[in-house]
């Protein structure tokens, strides 16, 4: 596409069929503790995928 | 739904939905904003017009437009709202994290401290072991199939009680195999009494450090002192050199609070830098309004537009080969959270408890303190349902106010403690909360879009 470049993202739809394992680091748990955001968190499957693919 | 802005340079697209983010050109952009309510023919009629560019041109960007609407990455529905109780249902009763405060009590005095001075508003205390051993073993018995579970030594100030610490982990470790079981210890301390032991301990036993440090030592010294009055900047800096060198500058958080004395926390960012830390996260204060340490409406116009220059900073840091970290802007596009973390929230309350130097759980370390909050205790586990209820049915549909929110899907409904603290529930939301958080989410996408043009 000439004028917009799409961003390789993960597709959240697709994340409802097979996401939910919950292994997921707590939000809080890391360096907030006084706000709210789970923008950060790593998903644990798409980690341990990573690791397996290495 | 669908969510525009223009930042440094950038056009930028978010499909909330689909999570897909877009760069786009001035004509596009505008092409996308008239999408939804013009004809092709007035949206070419405009645009032609507007940037000197032909009809046909027009009308092909328009055919991108319409093929990415069909591909789900533009104006796609919101058809999550069914899930949003889903994820904690099958999840039960599990917990996974808990919040350990085995010190209420702390070596510094700072009179903005959301705990009191660690102590919570209660009495000064530390936890004993034989609390700390049942807490243990209350997470592991009600952790279900989960393998990662997540401990935090918090206070007060839990160097004030390492030994119990160090046992505790030692505990833990002792118990994991047979139980299937990974431990993820994490410390969150001010760093006063860290020495050798806590440096040696910590690097092979914790996952994560998370150091207190406002910045300047102007800023840190004015509220972060001892009970003397003396400022803890001189004391602590080069024990939070040594412990993050020794850990080879990775697995740590420098952690600032900026309040109504340095709103233009940018400044303190360059000081943590100029110490050699990379590694960073500035919170904005969590007191109430009337707090001379409360951020006005005025600071937080300088708030906002220090976050734009952290983000430039970083991109101008990162091609100059000298990149940092900005907690908030870490996003991982590709392999961050699903939709179920996305609209279930942070888990407080269900998954995730703070545990009192007595063995009472509350939902969090922020609703520590307040006795209607009590969910029960690590001998009988969790026997206020009522109270877990209330946070178990919190997420981001159970939120009015969220939903017509672009950010809804990356904050996942917002901070619990900082919606009840402002309105009364923790089904509430905290606004000057969702502003900063947004203006955080898009700096943090505007710098993965610049890293494009690298």
């Amino acid at each position: 596409m000439k004028r917009i470049v799409t961003l390789e993202t993960r597709n959240l739809c697709e994340s409802a069929k097979n996401g939910g394992c919950g292994e997921c680091q707590t939000s809080c748990q890391s360096a907030c503790k006084t706000s709210c955001g789970i923008a950060n968190q790593a998903c644990e499957k798409a980690a341990e995928k990573a690791e397996s693919e290495k | 739904m669908v969510h525009q802005y223009k930042l440094n340079g950038y056009n930028i697209v978010i499909d909330t939905c689909s999570g897909s983010i877009h760069s786009v050109d001035e004509a596009a952009y505008d092409i996308i904003e008239m999408y939804k309510s013009h004809s092709a023919d007035e949206i070419a009629n405009v645009i032609s017009e507007k940037y000197s560019i032909s009809k046909e041109e027009v009308f092909e960007c328009i055919e991108d437009v319409k093929s990415l609407e069909d591909m789900g990455k533009l104006y796609c529905p919101d058809n999550f709202e069914p899930l949003a109780n889903t994820f904690k249902e099958r999840s039960g009763d599990v917990v996974k994290a808990l919040c350990l405060h085995v010190s209420h009590t702390c070596n510094l005095n700072c009179s903005y401290c959301f705990a009191s001075q660690g102590k919570y508003h209660g009495d000064r205390a530390l936890m004993s072991f034989e609390v700390g051993k049942q807490a243990l073993d209350f997470l592991v018995a009600n952790s279900g199939k989960r393998r990662n579970l997540e401990v935090d030594f918090f206070g007060g100030e839990p160097l004030m009680n390492w030994d119990v610490c160090k046992k505790l982990v030692e505990y833990a470790r002792s118990i994991e195999k047979e139980h299937n079981k990974n431990f993820r210890f994490t410390l969150t301390t001010n760093g006063v009494l860290i020495d050798d032991d806590v440096i040696e301990f910590s690097n092979k036993e914790m996952s994560n450090v998370v150091l207190s440090l406002d910045g300047r030592k102007e800023i840190h010294d004015r509220f972060r002192v001892d009970f003397a009055g003396n400022g803890s900047f001189d004391k602590i800096v080069p024990k939070f050199q040594k412990f993050v060198q020794s850990r080879n500058n990775k697995n740590y958080y420098m952690r600032g609070t900026f309040t109504h004395a340095n709103p233009d926390f940018m400044k303190d960012i360059d000081t943590m830098l100029d110490l050699g830390f990379t590694e960073l996260s500035m919170e904005p204060v969590v007191c109430s309004p009337n707090d001379p340490s409360a951020l006005t409406k005025e600071d937080k116009e300088i708030v906002m537009d220090q976050y734009e220059i952290l983000a430039k900073k970083m991109i101008k840091r990162k091609k100059a080969g000298k990149p940092f970290t900005f907690y908030h802007y870490m996003i991982d596009l590709n392999g961050g959270p699903c939709i179920y973390k996305r609209i279930s929230g942070c888990g407080s309350g269900t998954e995730y408890m703070a545990v009192t130097p007595w063995g009472d759980l509350y939902p969090c370390h922020q609703f520590v303190g307040d006795d209607a909050f009590k969910l029960g205790d690590v001998w009988k586990g969790v026997t206020n349902k009522d109270a877990q209820n209330e946070f178990r049915s919190c997420n981001v549909y159970s939120r009015p106010e969220c939903a017509d929110c672009w950010a809804k899907l990356w904050c996942s409904g917002g901070c619990a403690a900082n919606a009840y603290h402002a309105t009364g529930s923790v089904k509430g939301i905290y606004e000057d909360g969702c502003d900063l958080f947004k203006k955080r989410m898009e700096c943090a996408i505007m710098i993965k879009i610049a890293e494009l043009d690298n």
